[in-house]
């Protein structure tokens, strides 16, 4: 925690510098550079098996790296001394398929953590799930198991269950690729809100009519290195590299 | 009413000698089941809860970090598994009974700290232990690693992960196989016989060593006893299988 003392928050919440990954021989991360401000959304974008996903999961240490450093509010994540457990409290992750506790309700999935976790007191808890459930519109499902909701409605229930902890940053990593096309928009919107709402947001996305709309920075990745970043603006109307033109065509 | 059903077993006795019912209508026999089922039930729901609670913490620390501790379970099993129950239980009375601690309650006599009872609870616990470990690994490996990276990443540390999330959807899984083997611990119990716990089996024999009319309905006995005991088992388990269903998840 004393790294952590140091951290202002005019520095950048999320900072990435050179990180190496590999899984076995084969070299996922080829030295990525990333700084992100408190309250940015940023968009990862990038063919299958770029690595975006992987870099996400090394925010929060679901992932190790190999080298470079990846700090969150000035902390080392990949301090052997870290306490996962803290860092886990800052962030918040979303994953593509939910990954819901079945056996618990929607109110219980989104209530274990905060109790467990945080030890807070289980009645304010609750309030703050019942909240939290109408705030990703599935007011009336508070009782109903995750097998009895659709996709898109289960991954609302994740995000709430995540932004139960009161994180810092959420990651998402491909949080819509799982869902039916009509469906997506819902999901997109409760993060547009919580962007709105000024939560540092990373995504991994395939949608990029919303990460032009909503993501302050884009960056994208292939084959392990970060080949172009910008504002959307810029990244979409007027990208410079080869790779990057390919991607846009192909997926626009 | 109780009268004439002794009754009838006397006159049944007399007219077929082989089929005395000596326990229904001597009250001294009678007792001598009483205490049998008695020591047969506290058995099995002792051995019960303690093979299910050796299940539980070995199969967390089958996916332990520590090296040693997955060595220490899968030796564990490996070894009760693989050899024969009966020949276990002997070997922890007497091999190991004749190390285990005495004391005195007179000064003269010398009394054992683990009784007969108590070592064949740990012999039998032991033994269906290895193979509940083994069930719940498998319930275990049937969890989506996805589910515990999820709970993982919410701040959960492992025991907390496996407590509320792992165990729970593992159990649910694991329920059937778990019945087979509860059931035929509970059989196993008659085991205990060898190193003279009196539980219904020794004492149906000590019965027909006094009376050969009575094996075969002591036989018979036993085999509506274990019938009822295990039918109670098996309904139990079922019921909380239901209790345990999900709406929506796994039909």
């Amino acid at each position: 925690m004393t790294a952590n003392s140091t951290w202002t928050p005019d520095q950048p919440i999320v900072s990435i510098k050179n990180v190496q990954k590999s899984f076995g021989d084969f070299q996922v991360l080829k030295g990525i550079d990333m700084d992100i401000q408190k309250g940015e959304v940023i968009c990862i974008i990038g063919p299958s098996g770029s690595g975006k996903s992987t870099l996400i999961r090394c925010i929060n240490a679901l992932n190790d790296i190999q080298g470079g450093s990846i700090k969150v509010e000035g902390q080392e994540v990949h301090d052997p001394d870290l306490d996962k457990l803290e860092l886990r409290k800052k962030v918040g992750m979303v994953f593509q398929q939910y990954n819901l506790f079945p056996h618990k309700t929607v109110l219980q999935n989104i209530m274990m953590a905060p109790v467990l976790v945080l030890k807070e007191n289980k009645a304010e808890v609750e309030e703050r799930a019942r909240s939290l459930v109408k705030k990703v519109r599935l007011g009336g499902k508070e009782d109903a198991y995750p097998g009895e909701l659709s996709g898109g409605q289960q991954q609302r229930v994740a995000i709430a269950r995540s932004l139960a902890m009161r994180p810092d940053i959420m990651l998402f990593d491909e949080v819509t690729a799982a869902l039916d096309p009509e469906t997506v928009k819902e999901v997109l919107v409760t993060i547009k809100d919580l962007a709105e709402d000024g939560m540092t947001c990373i995504l991994v996305t395939h949608e990029m009519g919303f990460a032009r709309e909503v993501a302050d920075h884009i960056y994208f990745t292939d084959r392990g290195v970060i080949v172009e970043h910008g504002p959307p603006n810029t990244f979409f109307d007027s990208a410079k590299d080869e790779r990057t033109k390919l991607f846009l065509s192909q997926i626009l | 009413m109780l009268e004439s059903f002794a009754d009838f077993f006397q006159q049944f006795a007399q007219e077929n000698p082989r089929w005395n019912f000596i326990f229904f209508y001597e009250e001294k026999q009678a007792g001598k089941i009483w205490t049998g089922l008695k020591y047969t039930v506290w058995l099995s729901i002792a051995c019960v809860i303690f093979s299910v609670i050796i299940g539980v913490i070995g199969a967390w620390l089958q996916g332990s970090n520590q090296r040693i501790a997955r060595a220490v379970v899968q030796g564990y099993i490996q070894l009760f598994r693989n050899t024969p129950p009966f020949v276990q239980l002997l070997f922890f009375y007497f091999a190991l009974g004749a190390f285990t601690p005495t004391y005195s309650p007179d000064g003269w006599l010398e009394v054992p700290i683990i009784s007969n009872v108590g070592w064949a609870i740990i012999s039998l616990s032991f033994f269906a232990g290895a193979f509940n470990v083994e069930i719940f690994r498998a319930g275990i490996e049937a969890v989506p690693h996805s589910t515990q990276e999820a709970s993982e990443s919410l701040g959960m540390s492992r025991l907390q992960t496996y407590r509320y999330v792992v165990l729970p959807l593992a159990l649910r899984v694991s329920l059937p196989a778990l019945n087979n083997n509860l059931v035929n611990l509970v059989k196993t119990t008659t085991q205990a016989f060898a190193i003279a716990v009196p539980e219904l089996l020794y004492q149906c024999v000590t019965i027909w060593n006094d009376y050969p009319s009575a094996q075969y309905p002591a036989m018979l006995l036993m085999f509506v006893v274990y019938i009822g005991m295990v039918g109670i088992l098996v309904f139990g388990m079922s019921r909380w299988e239901r209790a345990l269903r999900i709406p929506g998840y796994g039909k």
